[in-house]
C-alpha cells in the first residue's frame, strides 16, 4: 500500500472586519470598505468583527462581485416586485395606495443549531397558548388556580365571551400564527408578540425566496438552504385536516378576505393561487340552515373550510360588530353546530393582549410543567402600581406599547421619543393603565443591508410561522423584517420597513 | 326552475358569480383597448391621405366609443391632440386606453387565483407602461406606442388561451372578449356613416376607397379581404365584416364562438334550464346566420348596426342576470336547499 500523499488542507482564511484595512486594501471589492458593527449583535459578523461560520460562503461570494453587481441584483429584485404586483395597501392614502414592501438583497442566515432551538420553543409555545384558549373558554381552570388574574382575561379586548364553548374541531383554537422574535445584544432570541390572529406576511417569505433565486442565485452555491415552498401545501393539508366530520373526501375550503383593498390582499390572493382554493368574499356567502355556501356561476356550493382573514370584529354581524359589511351573517352559527370550520378559531386574540402575553411563561410551566424555552421579553404591567411607578419613572428608557394594538401604531420608542411624546403617554398611561405594558428597549440585532452603494447594519427582527393542525409544524425561518432607516427599531412595512429572505441551513451545512 | 335558483352538482369545479363576471370584464376590457389602438393608428395614417383639414377628421372617433357627450363636457375643440388626450391617457373618460387597462387590471387583480402567472404579467406590464406614459409630457404621437398596445392585447390573448385550462373561467374570458369584438366592429364600420368626406362629389372617387380601406384595416382585416374579394367594394365590405364566417373579427364569427362558449359555460347540466342570455344570443345568431348582406344595405346599414349594438348590450345584461347575481331568489332556493346535501 503506497503511502497516502500529503495534501495540505487550506481552510479558507476567515474575513476580518477591520475599517481601517478595509478602506485601504479591499481595492474593487468596497461592498464592506467601512462596515461598522456598533456594538450591535450582527448576525453576520462576530463582536471581533470575524464572519460568523455560517455567513462565510456568502460573505466570500459577495466579495467576488464585480463592482455594481450586487446593486444591479437589488435594481432587478425591486423591478420583479412591480411587476409581480407584489404590493400592499396602505390606508388613508387616496394617491397610489399600492406600494411595494422594499425588499433587501443580503439574506439573514441562521444556522442548522439555532434554528432548531427556535423551533422547539415555538413548538412549547403555540401549544401552551392553544391549551390556554382552550381552558378560557371552557373551565378557566387556570383563573381557578389563581395562575393568570381573572380580570385580566374580563378585560381583555379580545375576549370573546360568545366564544365560549365552542369546541372547535381537534381543540385547536390557534392554527396559524406569526410569532415575532428578536434578538438582542446577548445574542438571546425574545418573544415580543405572539400574534395568533390575522398574522400576516408569510406571502413575502415565500416570494423573497423566489425574488431571491431570480435576480441572485449564485449566492445558493455551496449551500443548503431549507426550502420554503412547501408551506401552501402544508397550509392546505393543515386547513383539510380541519374539516368538519362528514365533510366529502376532499374538503371545500376556501380563503376569506376583506377584499382588494386589504393591505395584505396581495398576501390573499397569493396564498389562495398557492393552494388552488377560491378566494373568497363576504358578499360570496351565504349562510342558510347553519350551513355556509359560495356563490358560483352554478348556483350554490358547500363550503367545509374557511381560512379567514377578517378579523373576529368584521365576522358576522349577527355575532359581533353590527356595522361589518365585509363579513358573513350567521357564520358564527353554523361554526359553533360544527358545520364549518374557521382557522383561525374566532376568540383566540384573548391571548395576543400584550397584557396576556407577560404570562404565556407561567402558562407553560402550567399546562405542560416545563419553562419556557423561549424567554419572554421583561414586561412592566402599568395596572400594577410598582409597575407602572417604575415606567413613569423611566420611559426615556423603555418601550411602552398599547395592549391591543399592532402594527407599530399606540407605541413609544423612549430613547428615541421626544418631551411632550412621553408626557403624552405619561397621561395615557395614567388613564387607562390596563392598556399599557412596557419592556427595556432592546439592542436589536443587525444584519448587513444595501444601503445606496454601501453595505450597513440595520435592525431586523424575525416572525417564523406555526401551523397546527394534526401536529405543530414550523416553517423554516420566516420572515426577517428590517427597519431600512438607519438607527431605527421600528420594522413594520407601515412604518418604513423592508423584508429580507431568510436562510435556515441545513444541518450538514456549516453550522 | 329560473336560473336565479339553481344548485350547483358537486361534480363541477366550482366558480365563483365574482370570479365570472372580474374575467368576463377584465376580457372585454382588453379587447376594447385594443380596439382604441387599432382605430386611433389608422386614424393616424388617414390623416396623411386625405385632402382635408385634420379637425374634422378626429372627431369621429369620438362616436365610435359613443363617448359624444362626455368629450363636449370636457374639451373645446376635436383637435387631434384632443382627441388623442381624450382617447388615450384621460383617466375621466372610462373608454380611454388608460381606462381600459386599469380596469382591466383591476379585474385581473381581484381574480389572481382564477388566472395564470403570465397573463397576470402581461395585463400588469401593460397597465405599469401605460401608467408611465400618462405622466409624460409629449408632443408627438408616435405610432410604435398604438402598435405596442395592440400587439401586448395579442399577447395577452396568446397566453390566456395557451397557459390557462379551458374551464368555465376560460370560456367566460372568451365570451367576454368576443361580445367585444363584435361590438368593437360593430361600431368601427359603423364610424363610416360618421365620416366626412369634403362633398359629396368625393364620393366613389379614390379618397372614398381610402375611408373604406381604412376601416377594414382598423380591424386588421384589409389584406383577408383583398384576397376574398379583390376590388373595394362597400356592400362586399359590409359582408365581410358582418357576416364573413371564417374572418376572426367579423361580427357573425364573434358571436358564434361567443356562443360556443356560452354553451360549454351552461354545459349539459343546464339542458332543462332556461337561460334568457342562451336564448337571445341564440336568436342573434340565427338572424347573422340568415340575413343576405342585401337586407342589411335596404335597412340602412347605421340602423342595422345600432339594432345590433342594442341586441349586443341587452346579452350582456342577461348574462350578469343569469350568472353574475349571485343569490337573488333566496326563498324559492331554500326550497330546493335540502337536496344539496345532508
Amino acid at each position: 500500500m503506497h503511502p497516502a500523499k500529503t495534501t495540505t488542507i487550506h481552510k479558507a482564511p476567515r474575513t476580518r472586519l477591520d475599517p481601517v484595512a478595509r478602506k485601504t486594501t479591499r481595492g474593487t471589492s468596497m461592498q464592506f470598505g467601512t462596515y461598522e458593527t456598533d456594538g450591535f449583535h450582527d448576525e453576520m459578523f462576530d463582536s471581533n468583527g470575524e464572519a460568523r461560520p455560517e455567513a462565510q460562503l456568502l460573505l466570500e461570494t459577495i466579495e467576488s462581485l464585480p463592482e455594481g453587481q450586487l446593486q444591479r441584483c437589488q435594481r432587478a429584485a425591486d423591478r420583479l416586485l412591480l411587476q409581480l404586483g407584489i404590493t400592499f395597501n396602505v390606508y388613508g392614502d387616496s394617491a397610489g395606495t399600492e406600494r411595494v414592501f422594499p425588499f433587501d438583497l443580503i439574506p439573514r442566515i441562521i444556522p442548522a443549531g439555532e434554528w432548531s432551538r427556535i423551533e422547539a420553543g415555538l413548538k412549547q409555545r403555540i401549544f401552551a397558548l392553544n391549551a390556554f384558549i382552550d381552558d378560557i373558554y371552557h373551565d378557566q381552570k387556570i383563573l381557578k388556580d389563581k395562575v393568570v388574574p381573572a380580570e385580566v382575561i374580563r378585560s381583555a379586548t379580545f375576549y370573546r365571551p360568545q366564544c365560549a364553548g365552542i369546541h372547535p374541531p381537534r381543540g385547536v383554537w390557534c392554527h396559524i400564527t406569526g410569532t415575532d422574535l428578536v434578538r438582542h445584544g446577548d445574542g438571546n432570541y425574545y418573544v415580543l408578540e405572539d400574534n395568533l390572529r390575522v398574522p400576516s406576511g408569510v406571502s413575502y417569505v415565500l416570494e423573497n425566496r423566489d425574488l431571491m433565486k431570480r435576480t441572485f442565485p449564485q449566492v445558493f452555491e455551496g449551500l443548503r438552504v431549507r426550502p420554503v415552498d412547501d408551506y401552501p401545501s402544508n397550509l392546505l393539508n393543515m386547513l383539510e385536516s380541519i374539516a368538519p366530520a362528514g365533510a366529502r373526501s376532499r374538503p371545500q375550503v376556501v380563503l376569506l378576505t376583506p377584499g382588494l383593498y386589504n393591505s395584505a390582499y396581495f398576501e390573499h390572493s397569493l396564498l389562495a393561487r398557492k393552494m388552488g382554493i377560491p378566494l373568497v368574499e363576504g358578499r360570496d356567502l351565504i349562510v342558510e340552515n347553519d350551513r355556509v355556501y359560495m356563490q358560483t356561476t352554478r348556483g350554490l356550493r358547500r363550503v367545509d373550510v374557511i381560512y379567514r382573514r377578517i378579523d373576529d370584529d368584521f365576522l358576522d354581524p349577527t355575532v359581533f360588530r353590527k356595522d361589518s359589511m365585509l363579513g358573513v351573517p350567521g357564520i358564527v352559527d353554523a361554526y359553533r353546530k360544527g358545520n364549518v370550520a374557521l382557522a383561525n378559531a374566532p376568540g383566540n386574540g384573548v391571548a395576543d393582549d400584550k397584557v396576556v402575553y407577560a404570562y404565556v411563561p407561567a402558562m407553560i410551566k402550567y399546562y405542560m410543567g416545563e419553562d419556557a424555552t423561549l424567554p419572554n421579553v421583561p414586561t412592566y404591567l402599568c395596572w400594577r402600581d410598582e409597575d407602572r411607578q417604575y415606567v413613569q419613572e423611566n420611559l426615556e428608557k423603555l418601550v411602552v406599547k398599547a395592549a391591543n394594538e399592532a402594527g407599530g401604531y399606540g407605541m413609544l420608542v423612549g430613547p428615541q421619543s421626544t418631551t411632550e411624546q412621553r408626557e403624552e403617554f405619561a397621561a395615557k398611561i395614567e388613564a387607562h393603565p390596563r392598556n399599557y405594558i412596557a419592556q427595556p428597549t432592546l439592542a436589536l440585532s443587525r444584519v448587513p443591508t444595501l444601503v445606496g452603494e454601501r453595505l450597513e447594519g440595520r435592525h431586523v427582527d424575525l416572525r417564523p410561522y406555526v401551523l397546527y393542525g394534526d401536529e405543530i409544524q414550523v416553517l423554516p425561518g420566516g420572515l426577517t423584517r428590517v427597519a431600512l432607516r438607519k438607527g431605527s427599531l421600528v420594522v413594520n412595512s407601515s412604518q418604513g420597513g423592508g423584508s429580507k429572505d431568510t436562510w435556515v441551513l441545513e444541518s450538514e451545512s456549516l453550522a | 326552475m329560473g336560473p336565479g335558483i339553481r344548485v350547483a352538482g358537486m361534480n363541477s369545479l366550482p366558480l365563483l358569480s365574482r370570479v365570472a363576471e372580474s374575467v368576463y370584464w377584465m376580457a372585454r376590457y382588453m379587447e376594447r383597448a385594443e380596439n382604441i389602438a387599432r382605430y386611433i393608428t389608422v386614424n393616424l395614417n388617414l390623416q396623411l391621405d386625405l385632402p382635408m383639414d385634420p379637425a374634422h377628421q378626429w372627431r369621429p372617433l369620438i362616436s365610435i366609443t359613443g363617448d359624444t357627450e362626455r368629450f363636449d363636457e370636457r374639451y373645446d375643440s376635436s383637435t387631434q391632440a384632443d382627441v388623442l388626450e381624450f382617447l388615450t391617457h384621460d383617466e375621466e373618460n372610462p373608454n380611454s386606453m388608460f381606462s381600459c387597462l386599469r380596469a382591466a387590471r383591476e379585474n385581473a387583480r381581484s381574480v389572481r387565483e382564477a388566472i395564470t402567472p403570465s397573463m397576470w404579467e402581461q395585463v400588469n406590464g401593460m397597465y405599469l407602461r401605460s401608467l408611465a406614459l400618462k405622466g409624460a409630457v409629449r408632443k408627438e404621437w408616435p405610432v410604435e406606442e398604438f402598435q405596442e398596445i395592440r400587439m401586448g392585447c395579442h399577447l395577452f390573448q396568446g397566453v390566456t388561451d395557451a397557459t390557462m385550462t379551458h374551464n368555465e373561467a376560460w370560456h367566460f374570458v372568451r365570451l367576454g372578449r368576443k361580445l367585444e369584438r363584435a361590438d368593437q366592429t360593430s361600431r368601427i364600420l359603423d364610424v363610416k356613416y360618421f365620416m366626412l368626406l369634403p362633398s359629396a362629389s368625393y364620393v366613389g372617387t379614390p379618397y372614398d376607397d381610402i375611408h373604406w380601406s381604412a376601416v377594414l384595416t382598423s380591424v386588421g382585416g384589409f389584406e383577408m379581404y383583398r384576397r376574398k374579394y379583390g376590388r373595394i367594394n362597400p356592400p362586399d365590405i359590409v359582408d365581410f365584416l358582418v357576416m364573413d364566417q371564417d374572418f376572426p373579427r367579423s361580427i357573425h364569427f364573434c358571436i358564434r364562438t361567443a356562443s360556443e362558449s356560452l354553451a360549454a359555460i351552461i354545459g349539459v347540466s343546464g339542458v332543462d334550464v332556461a337561460y334568457p342570455s342562451e336564448q337571445r344570443m341564440r336568436v342573434l345568431q340565427r338572424s347573422l346566420d340568415e340575413t343576405p348582406v342585401e337586407d342589411i344595405l335596404r335597412t340602412g346599414l347605421h340602423e342595422y348596426l345600432d339594432d345590433l349594438q342594442a341586441k349586443m348590450n341587452t346579452i350582456g345584461g342577461e348574462l350578469a342576470k343569469d350568472f353574475f347575481a349571485g343569490y337573488t331568489a333566496k326563498q324559492s332556493q331554500l326550497q330546493t336547499m335540502g337536496t344539496v346535501d345532508s
